[in-house]
């Protein structure tokens, strides 16, 4: 038996010339795929019921642009107050307050479970129950008649409609909707940090809020942050329901009103559709460069140890 | 230093409630008793360590000797007996013939000079070394951060790790890893370490790093609780060998005697697989 002797020495061999694998299928697909292409865009130029110069000239519009404006508002603002209430919800829930737990399970419960739709409306409409936002004793209409005081043991009061703006309402809806997502999204990303880390810290003596703010929580980002970016998209997107409530001064409710009003309605629904379009994608972009500014710790530790290896290696 | 097997007879007496041991004590361990729903993991450990003492515990897995070493700094909570370390009751307060239960915030208190070292490191990866090594004594101890540092890179050039200062755990090879462990825990100048299977999760070749560091403090006088395998640890360094099985303590004294002349049947069973 003899060994194979080392490859040193010996010429390198040919480069393989092979004919490639043919995919006429791919061919004919693409075939299919323009011609496709071409008859959307033949509709999109000779379909006059477009109005492209109408759509060009009212999707920037001062009232549209408002509309832009409070769309992205309405978005940074609900997610930070679901953010911040999701990372709160998601805290109670696995503190081990068994009360704190159920409150926020039966939060978490009650906001997935109904439609944002439907809260968008049901905020709006909430004045009905209640004309006055009042801070006072509770039941005051049975104790105070029953121990003989006239009047009432409320010490502020203020009208609904003037807490409860269409903006509030929205704002409310979206926030409490999107903090009960979040919660999950945080307790996924709590839960997947090791157990180890905790002892580790608790051993050091820390305690329960600074573990969670030191050590469980940075760690957890890297699992909370992906789908958080998906949320903000979604959320984006989801503003249009305000217009149920209804908010005026919102970006679809705004296109609409113009398509209603002018009796040309489709070329506003194709604005709205180029305004999201457009928002997203650059949020999309955002999200990609955030993703990877998070796994940028794993990648050049990565890059340093092959760096040395390669290093050793000489 | 004395142990003896957990005695099935010891009861507990309402009214009667040991007393705090003397000041040479490090780790008083009453017939401790723990279980995990039902199944029961210590049967009653009684062990004292004194200051100054290097105890080693040895014995099969599932034996119960990582619980009973989580059990010291209360990371598992006790089901019976007493566990008091540096004179103080680990997580309750005795008053008036009753026992009360520590906060979470009193129990942290408590930990804070128990150093803890871990079979898996448990380093935090998001942070760099001196971050690591830093972070308990800036943030719990609330020491300046100029001071801390300096700790911290003494600390860390002990351990020969200086040069690592600004690198991240996982660009460390374990046993580095492990001896940044080791400097984490010394930052809160503990009076007391405990090493849980220091060396299990390593490679061969990087055993001997990390029990060099364990030597090196050992002779300055630490106290250290160390669950092992490595039983030429035990017999260098070690000032008492504890065997543990089943939940209980079956057999203590010198390294030297436990290991070359057990009392028990199941000690030398033990021995003659391990040695």
């Amino acid at each position: 038996m003899s060994t194979p002797t080392p490859t040193e020495g010996r010429a390198a061999p040919e480069p393989i010339k092979a004919v490639p694998v043919r995919h006429p299928g791919r061919w004919i697909a693409a075939a299919v795929l323009l011609v496709l292409a071409a008859m959307f865009v033949n509709m999109l130029v000779t379909n006059d019921k477009f109005n492209w110069p109408f759509l060009l000239e009212n999707m920037f519009s001062p009232p549209v642009l408002y509309g832009v404006w409070t769309t992205l508002k309405l978005t940074v603002l609900a997610m930070a107050v679901g953010i911040s209430l999701g990372i709160a919800v998601a805290v109670m829930r696995l503190s081990g307050n068994p009360i704190l737990a159920g409150l926020a399970w039966v939060y978490t419960w009650f906001f997935r479970a109904v439609p944002r739709l439907v809260l968008c409306v049901l905020f709006g409409n909430m004045g009905i129950l209640y004309q006055n936002l009042e801070l006072g004793l509770p039941f005051d209409n049975y104790w105070m008649p029953a121990l003989g005081l006239d009047g009432d043991a409320r010490f502020y009061s203020v009208p609904m409609n003037e807490v409860l703006t269409p903006f509030m309402a929205a704002l409310l809806a979206l926030a409490l909707s999107q903090g009960a997502y979040m919660a999950e999204i945080v307790r996924a990303g709590l839960l997947s940090v090791d157990k180890g880390q905790t002892e580790a810290a608790q051993a050091l003596g820390m305690g329960r809020g600074l573990i969670l703010r030191r050590i469980t929580l940075p760690q957890a980002l890297r699992v909370i942050v992906p789908p958080t970016g998906n949320e903000v998209t979604a959320m984006l997107k989801d503003t249009s329901l305000v217009s149920a409530i209804p908010l005026t001064t919102e970006l679809f409710f705004q296109l609409q009103a113009i398509g209603n009003r002018t009796f040309d309605l489709f070329p506003m629904l194709v604005a709205a559709c180029l305004w999201y379009l457009a928002i997203t994608s650059l949020l999309m972009v955002g999200q990609f460069f955030l993703e990877r500014s998070f796994t940028r710790g794993d990648r050049s530790a990565q890059a340093e140890v092959t760096i040395m290896q390669s290093k050793a290696g000489h | 230093m004395s142990a003896t097997a957990g005695g099935e007879d010891a009861s507990t007496r309402a009214g009667d409630l040991p007393q705090a041991p003397g000041d040479d004590v490090m780790v008083l361990a009453e017939n401790v008793h723990k279980s995990f729903g039902r199944l029961e993991v210590l049967r009653g450990i009684d062990l004292e360590v004194r200051r100054g003492e290097v105890m080693c515990v040895v014995g099969p897995s599932g034996s119960g000797k990582s619980t009973f070493l989580r059990c010291i700094n209360h990371l598992e909570k006790i089901n019976g007996g007493r566990l008091w370390v540096n004179g103080r009751l680990m997580g309750y307060r005795q008053h008036g013939g009753r026992l009360y239960e520590l906060r979470d915030s009193q129990v942290a208190a408590q930990r804070r000079d128990i150093g803890m070292v871990f079979q898996a490191f448990n380093l935090f990866p998001h942070m760099s070394v001196l971050g690591n090594v830093v972070e308990a004594p800036v943030r719990v101890k609330r020491e300046p951060r100029a001071a801390a540092r300096e700790t911290a890179m003494e600390l860390l050039d002990k351990v020969g790790l200086a040069d690592k200062a600004a690198s991240f755990p996982r660009q460390l090879s374990g046993g580095q890893q492990q001896r940044v462990a080791i400097a984490r825990a010394l930052a809160m100048r503990p009076e007391l370490m405990l090493f849980d299977e220091p060396t299990s999760a390593l490679d061969p070749e990087l055993v001997g790093e990390v029990l060099d560091v364990m030597k090196d403090l050992a002779r300055e006088g630490m106290t250290m609780v160390v669950v092992t395998h490595e039983m030429g640890f035990a017999r260098e360094v070690g000032d008492s060998l504890v065997f543990m099985d089943g939940g209980v303590v079956v057999e203590s004294g010198a390294p030297k005697r436990v290991l070359t002349d057990p009392q028990h049947e199941r000690t030398r069973a033990f021995l003659s697989k391990v040695l």
